[in-house]
């Protein structure tokens, strides 16, 4: 039996003094495309950290592929809210997305034309063909993005975690994004962080809600309680499938 | 003024200049892009603290700055991911801790430390025999290193939280850098001085980095800029010397030199990209 992709049981994480995760219990399983959403600072970010091996939880066992992240490495295309790197870097758009070669190397410093092919059909399939030579620098935020997601693609990955990818998007360009990932969550287990209700719930197949605690629903159509509770004001809810969005009147308190 | 190229102390310190150029044009192309110009004379700093023990206890001071350098650069970057502690701090510390510790054992040691003014300003001309080999081993290490692990020290500096995902092994390749950031220091100790090691470990990379968007060339042309500016102030400090009788320490000149360079490269860049 396969295990799942994504297992996480009692995870809590404190940050200089600040609870960001209590008591998260989340499980992915093969083929999922999961929407994590919650409100800006509910730790939707810190989540995927966790999951990924990047940040120590303080308490609770993570889980990637049945072990330990730190022995998984290579195996899921990670697409960060911000890049975390100096745009000024001088590296270009092909070697950025040759990054995520490096850990499917067969052998010791060899990246071979294979990879090129593959980095470059990233790149079309993000729509950045003519862009591979040039500095990163010189890219527009919303090519900068899509670098980002050509780049976690040329992981091969077997789950793709991709953390608010539309941030900086123009409205055309997110769409974009959303089709492929359309696309692509026939091919792999996919993991969308995002504030944006309404897209995320005409994509995802399971949605969960982070606002510190974890607030799952296997399925798509989650109960307006759950929101209420997540958020700790009414923001909407999502319905099963063809999904739309109903906004209500924030009433805060 | 050619005919200094007779005289072997000349060829020497032609040899160290050229050994500096390439120390300080690949690790300088580091140094800037990863932004580790005040960790870097941290570590210079603090390895002054192992001339003075080498003038102290009687072995090569050279020795004794590399051996601090690298401890200084490993040392911090254990410390910084152990403490938490901002490593700009612990930079400070560091380089007032060096030159305290360095001032002390050159004024324990008896006698008079005669040479200590080259290891605060440099001083190529004088460079021994021996020296050249280390800093012709120093380089190779340097090169070597860079050579065989490009990829994955250009991953590290480039996105650190990305590499570890890829599974590169992060935190070993950061200390590498660091060595091999300790070794360019010190290679630029000899030739000028602890106080002028940061403006060759970063002026001639920022100078290539005006003139190119990738990371292997930019190496390429800041090796050539340290390189024209320490052999331009070698020539210019000789003959300084024999024209007008002036001795100036070549060190400051090929500091300055490098500086002009710079200010040139920018104006030249400026008019280009207002064209």
């Amino acid at each position: 039996m396969t295990p799942p992709i994504v297992e996480m049981e009692g995870v809590d994480l404190t940050l200089q003094g600040q609870t960001i995760l209590q008591d998260v219990h989340l499980r992915v399983e093969p083929g999922d495309f999961l929407g994590i959403l919650g409100p800006n600072g509910g730790g939707k970010s810190m989540l995927v950290k966790v999951m990924l091996g990047l940040v120590v939880p303080d308490r609770g066992s993570v889980r990637l592929f049945g072990r330990p992240p730190h022995q998984t490495r290579g195996r899921v295309g990670y697409v960060p809210q911000f890049a975390g790197f100096d745009r000024q870097y001088p590296i270009s758009v092909l070697d950025t997305v040759l990054l995520g070669r490096l850990g499917r190397r067969r052998s010791f410093h060899s990246l071979g034309p294979d990879d090129k092919n593959l980095a470059r059909r990233c790149l079309e399939r993000m729509g950045l063909a003519e862009l591979a030579d040039r500095q990163i620098g010189r890219l527009s935020l919303g090519q900068l993005q899509r670098v980002l997601v050509a780049r976690a693609l040329a992981v091969e990955p077997e789950m793709l975690v991709l953390d608010e990818p539309t941030a900086s998007l123009d409205p055309g360009g997110g769409a974009d994004v959303y089709r492929i990932l359309e696309e692509l969550s026939k091919e792999m287990t996919i993991l969308l962080v995002s504030h944006d209700l309404g897209v995320v719930s005409t994509l995802v197949s399971s949605v969960a809600c982070v606002n510190q605690k974890l607030y799952y629903h296997g399925q798509a159509n989650v109960s307006r309680e759950v929101f209420d509770e997540a958020y700790g004001c009414p923001v909407g809810f999502v319905t099963h499938q063809h999904t739309h969005l109903v906004l209500e009147e924030h009433r805060h308190a | 003024m050619l005919e200094a190229l007779d005289y072997p102390f000349f060829q020497r310190a032609l040899a160290a200049g050229l050994l500096a150029s390439l120390a300080c044009g690949v690790v300088g192309t580091f140094v800037v892009v990863r932004r580790l110009a005040s960790l870097s004379g941290g570590i210079a700093h603090a390895a002054f603290a192992g001339v003075g023990l080498g003038y102290l206890l009687g072995f090569d001071p050279l020795l004794g700055a590399a051996g601090v350098a690298l401890l200084a650069g490993l040392g911090l970057s254990a410390l910084s991911r152990r403490l938490q502690a901002a490593p700009d701090t612990l930079m400070a510390a560091l380089w007032s801790l060096g030159m305290a510790l360095g001032i002390l054992f050159v004024s324990l040691t008896p006698g008079y430390a005669p040479d200590l003014m080259s290891y605060l300003f440099g001083s190529i001309l004088l460079v021994t025999p021996l020296h050249v080999g280390f800093l012709g081993v120093l380089d190779g290490v340097i090169l070597l290193g860079t050579l065989v692990f490009f990829r994955e020290l250009r991953a590290v500096t480039f996105d650190e939280e990305f590499s570890r995902l890829m599974g590169l092994p992060v935190d070993a390749l950061s200390n590498g850098l660091l060595a091999l950031v300790s070794l360019a220091v010190v290679v630029l100790i000899r030739v000028v001085g602890v106080i002028l090691v940061l403006a060759l470990l970063t002026i001639p990379a920022l100078v290539a980095r005006q003139w190119t968007d990738r990371l292997a060339p930019m190496m390429a042309l800041a090796t050539l800029v340290g390189a024209v500016c320490t052999v331009s102030g070698l020539f210019l400090s000789y003959g300084l010397s024999t024209t007008w009788g002036l001795n100036v320490p070549t060190g400051p000149l090929v500091v300055l030199l490098a500086a002009l360079v710079f200010a040139l490269s920018t104006l030249a860049r400026r008019g280009i990209e207002r064209r």
